[in-house]
């Protein structure tokens, strides 16, 4: 089965803004690695659980407890851009 | 013989018996970088500042007869992708250039408070992606015994600083063999520990379930005094093992007599060198004049490993690198919209490989192929865990080359991703597994480049790990001494 990659939509998702050349060459790499990737579609896996932890660790819980964080200003100082105490990016919504 | 070739063991008992101070060694260290740093390019950042502080405090408090254990004066070279308060961490891309953390890792932590003199910080492929560092957005590094050859990646900073002795030992961290592979081509000792051992927490996170820090060094029992400076849990990190680290010394010298050691047979064979196999098959059986017992074994899943990884790993990583959108740190390129502006910022801010894997993450974890794709690869990643259990029941570890190639040349395989995802082959079964696994030089091939072999052990068996590593060491007699590091 050859497989089928939407690639504006996947750089879309991904937020790159990438140009025709660039998605083009991308489409391609990205159809010989998944084509080696899908490999792993042959085998059968019925009942097997995913990993998630190679331990297993599941549910970690920590005190619900007020603790130090980091300085404010030292954190704001590496934004490119911020105002009265926030970070400041450009609208969200076209227009607004 | 100068200071910076010595091992870590050697230089601490220099400084405690008044041979040496931790000035004289950082400036062994520096020095020996200002002669190899203009070809070998092993580091972003050298803290001349930072690092010198550091040394004369550790050398002020051993005269006070403040002893903060094997690490203290220690000049140590960190990756680049560990956060360092104050001192710049770029993960070698341009989105990150001239971040500067506000914290520090726990690594980092421990090892200040362990008196190490941190020298600054080592060359990556960006990100930790790649396998030659050649995708560092400041240019490669460059492999010490052949300058024409890459130092494996992504590490490749470190270990070739540790094998030219700009640093008496250095970390890294391995999501696919990132301090296996490099340590390999470089002829260093490098170890990733059982996943959860070592705290991820100041880390930049490439894929969060692979992930683990560990020492790039010149001798194991130097890897191993390294790795006990920095493992244990840390409430920092959630996936941080809560148990005890093993204890790993009572057997280390004890050989490897009675050991039962199992040879890989799905790593070997078509596009494994020669001299390669050679390596590896003398060192067993000298292993085996010793009392070690060698069985060969078959793990079938093996085969399916790097396709597991490469669906897997990308697909963390999409989820992880979405944090660099030009609000909070790094680069910023502007747009009229939010969205534009982070669009362009991603576009412009990652390189190639980055970009790449992005959108193999992003497409495996899409709607419609999700369980075909991550969900499989993570159900695989369980038959992989289950079937080494089974195996382990029969042998104690196991040995396989660590790369199926010396080091090759630069630009070999950066046209070709799939090429160079194939240089991991060897590595990626043990970070899918979370199990320990080391690097250790065995010899040269016939252009004098080095061969590492890797012992793999199951979850939390370092000590039979370490045991037999030390014996492959022994019995190998590697000394790391490439060209570049000076007459002796």
């Amino acid at each position: 089965m050859p497989i089928e990659i939407d690639i504006a939509h996947v750089a879309r998702l991904a937020r790159l803004a990438l140009t025709s050349e660039e998605l083009d060459r991308y489409r391609s790499q990205l159809a010989v690695i998944l084509d080696h990737a899908a490999r792993v579609q042959a085998v059968d896996t019925t009942g097997l659980a995913p990993t998630a932890h190679p331990l297993g660790l599941t549910n970690v819980f920590r005190p619900d407890e007020i603790r130090p964080t980091l300085d404010r200003d030292e954190v704001l100082g590496q934004a490119p851009s911020t105002r009265d105490g926030y970070f400041e990016v450009p609208p969200a919504l076209e227009g607004a | 013989m100068s200071l910076a070739d010595l091992t870590i063991a050697e230089a601490g008992a220099q400084l405690r018996s008044g041979g040496a101070t931790s000035v004289d060694l950082l400036d062994a260290v520096i020095e020996r970088a200002s002669f190899t740093e203009a070809q070998l390019h092993c580091y972003l950042t050298i803290d001349h500042v930072g690092a010198r502080s550091a040394a004369e405090s550790a050398d002020r408090e051993l005269t006070a007869g403040t002893d903060r254990g094997p690490l203290h004066g220690i000049p140590l070279a960190l990756k680049d992708n560990f956060c360092t308060r104050g001192l710049t961490t770029t993960c070698s891309s341009q989105i990150l250039a001239g971040y500067v953390p506000p914290y520090d890792a726990t690594v980092v932590s421990r090892l200040r408070g362990g008196g190490a003199v941190i020298v600054g910080k080592t060359n990556l492929d960006e990100f930790a992606m790649g396998s030659s560092t050649e995708n560092s957005a400041f240019g490669p590094t460059r492999n010490p015994w052949d300058p024409e050859r890459v130092p494996g990646g992504s590490s490749g900073g470190s270990a070739a600083a540790v094998a030219v002795g700009s640093a008496l030992g250095a970390f890294g961290s391995d999501t696919g063999g990132s301090i296996r592979q490099p340590a390999s081509l470089c002829g260093v000792v490098g170890f990733k520990p059982t996943y959860g051992l070592v705290s991820r927490y100041g880390l930049v996170a490439f894929a969060s379930s692979l992930d683990q820090i560990g020492p790039l060094a010149r001798t194991v029992g130097d890897a191993l005094t390294l790795f006990e400076a920095v493992a244990g849990h840390d409430p920092l990190d959630s996936t941080s093992y809560p148990g005890a680290v093993p204890e790993m010394r009572a057997d280390f010298e004890t050989g490897p007599k009675g050991i039962r050691i199992g040879v890989v047979s799905e790593l070997s064979g078509e596009g494994y060198e020669p001299e390669v196999a050679i390596a590896m098959t003398r060192t067993l059986n000298q292993l085996a004049d010793d009392g070690a017992e060698i069985v060969e074994v078959s793990l079938p899943t093996f085969e399916l490993a790097l396709s597991c990884y490469y669906l897997i790993a990308p697909a963390e990583a999409s989820a992880n690198l979405a944090r660099f959108d030009g609000v909070r740190y790094g680069l910023r390129i502007d747009g009229e919209t939010v969205e534009e502006m982070m669009a362009r910022t991603r576009a412009e801010g990652f390189g190639p490989e980055v970009t790449r894997r992005i959108l193999l993450g992003t497409y495996s974890l899409s709607a419609g192929y999700y369980d075909a794709f991550y969900g499989q690869a993570n159900r695989l990643r369980t038959k992989l865990i289950q079937e080494l259990a089974e195996v382990h029941q029969r042998v104690e570890v196991l040995v396989s080359p660590t790369s199926p190639t010396v080091a090759f040349e630069l630009g070999a395989k950066t046209q070709d991703p799939l090429a160079m995802y194939l240089s991991d082959v060897c590595t990626i079964p043990a970070d899918l597994a979370g199990t320990p696994a080391i690097s250790v030089p065995v010899g040269n091939n016939h252009q004098g480049l080095p061969i590492g072999l890797q012992v793999m052990a199951p979850a939390l068996g370092e000590a039979v790990m370490f045991r037999v590593a030390r014996a492959v060491e022994e019995r190998a007699g590697f000394v790391a001494r490439p060209p570049m590091a000076g007459p002796p």
